[in-house]
């Protein structure tokens, strides 16, 4: 059986027989570069449902100490799912140039 | 003790699947299906097959549970036919990109439309380059033992890749022969328990054949030419270890027959072989040098054998049970495509072709006789009269 391990390969000769990958963050770069709209949460709001982190397709949300969520935005896409599914509203999509 | 049965191929190809202890058989259980599975259910009801068989909604999904079954580390296995087969053709790339070495019986059959359900290759020859080997039989013997070998052969490190065993609709399928079934004990010292190369673990998680960029992606599909590069030797390999330890040899890649001195080589597949080499005897008879090469590995193609035939065959003739629309039969193609940096060298022979038996036309020994005949004739002014000859097409 394989063992495995990551390693970036240089050369064929690194190469598995067949692509494998093992979770890791981020091993498709920076994927938060992607984004067009990015949601922002207004902790005045929420409510700590953690329906965004449930529903983050991504797991780019994190659950803090204290039920609140965190936003990765190195790899948060901007979908907007998270916005969509708050029952509270805390969550607004905003353009990216707008910050 | 090895015994002999009498039985169709499909439930041949069941019992070889039995033979080389198939762990998981994910089958779609109607139409175009066959008897293949029908006999496995029963082995697998009946406690003689020791197999998880999953009954699935699609060819599709009985693809894809093969490959999962692999994925995780066991030997899997399926059959299909015709429009089935078809349905499937994503996830055969998925297998073999994924390097899985899954052993699928393919009962040939000709595609609709119109509809048929008579023997052709269109259904796996249109599979050609999916990755997965080919290989086609003469009769159910063939089936059994190709089937045992194809697992020793996919299932080398070298190699790594799924084959297809064709054998064609009604011709083998629904003809009951003699088959000797080697003795368990030895077929299970030739077949030995599949090892994977890697394997499918919760504790441990990974994904195989996740997304490769341009960088790379390249590399993994000259990974997979090399493999069938190297399946050629452990076809050859694999042939003769069988040959020796149960005492049938059916040609490795290709069933060479009275070729030695032969100024004509006959070149065909399946069942139209074995009729080739009564049509050889024959021929021989009355004097005609012909020879017979039968195609049992379509993919990987054995170029080197027909460049070494070449060396003392004055012209081959081709008799393709398919077209490639808009172009010829498909070993019309690549025997000429095999001699061309030959040809451009050398003396180089005649090549013709005949597209017979397609949609399950009968071809007898009479016809593959004329064939010859006629192709003798061409030989011997020089000169190929007709590029494709569609045989005993209606006017």
């Amino acid at each position: 059986m394989v063992k495995l391990e990551v390693k970036i390969p240089q050369k064929r000769e690194d190469l598995p027989i067949t692509p494998l990958s093992v979770p890791m963050i981020g091993s498709m770069g920076k994927t938060g570069e992607w984004r067009t709209f990015k949601p922002v949460i207004d902790y005045s709001k929420c409510t700590r449902c953690l329906f965004c982190w449930i529903f983050c397709p991504e797991g780019c949300i994190e659950r803090q100490e204290d039920d609140s969520p965190k936003i990765d935005y190195e790899y948060c896409k901007g979908c907007g799912i998270c916005a969509n599914e708050c029952p509270a509203k805390a969550i607004t999509m905003k353009r990216e140039e707008e910050d | 003790m090895a015994k002999v049965i009498i039985d169709t191929a499909n439930h041949i190809a069941a019992y070889a699947a039995k033979a080389a202890r198939v762990q998981v058989v994910a089958a779609y259980p109607i139409t175009p299906q066959t008897t293949v599975v029908e006999k496995i259910a029963e082995f697998v009801e009946s406690g003689e097959m020791d197999a998880d068989y999953i009954r699935v909604e699609s060819e599709h999904s009985a693809m894809a549970a093969c490959v999962g079954a692999e994925a995780a580390g066991v030997r899997a296995f399926t059959a299909t036919s015709a429009h089935g087969l078809a349905l499937m053709h994503e996830v055969l790339h998925w297998a073999a990109g994924s390097r899985l070495p899954i052993v699928m019986a393919v009962i040939n059959r000709a595609m609709g439309a119109p509809w048929s359900i008579w023997p052709d290759y269109s259904d796996s020859l249109s599979q050609r380059d999916t990755g997965w080997l080919q290989f086609y039989c003469a009769d159910n013997q063939e089936v059994f033992d190709t089937i045992i070998q194809a697992y020793k052969i996919c299932e080398d490190k070298r190699v790594l890749l799924p084959a297809m065993v064709c054998s064609e609709g009604f011709i083998l399928s629904h003809t009951a022969m003699p088959v000797k079934i080697p003795d368990q004990e030895e077929i299970d010292d030739f077949l030995p328990p599949y090892e994977p190369g890697w394997v499918l673990d919760v504790d441990n998680p990974f994904s195989h054949a996740p997304l490769v960029s341009p960088e790379w992606y390249m590399e993994f599909r000259y990974m997979i030419q090399q493999a069938m590069e190297n399946s050629k030797k452990i076809i050859e390999e694999v042939d003769k270890e069988y040959g020796e330890r149960f005492g049938f040899r059916h040609g490795g890649l290709v069933d060479r027959y009275r070729c030695e001195d032969a100024e004509l080589v006959l070149v065909t597949m399946g069942t139209m072989g074995a009729e080739a080499k009564i049509s050889v005897d024959n021929l021989r008879q009355e004097g005609y040098k012909v020879g017979l090469a039968r195609v049992r590995a379509f993919r990987p193609f054995p170029k080197e054998v027909f460049r070494e035939l070449a060396e003392t065959a004055r012209m081959f003739t081709a008799i393709d049970r398919h077209v490639s629309f808009g172009f010829e039969g498909f070993l019309f193609s690549e025997i000429k495509a095999s001699l061309y940096p030959r040809q451009i060298t050398a003396d180089p022979p005649l090549i013709s072709g005949f597209l017979a038996g397609i949609g399950g036309r009968d071809v007898t020994f009479r016809d593959i006789e004329k064939i010859a005949k006629k192709s003798w004739n061409w030989m011997e002014k020089g000169k190929i009269e007709k590029e494709i000859v569609w045989w005993k097409l209606r006017d």
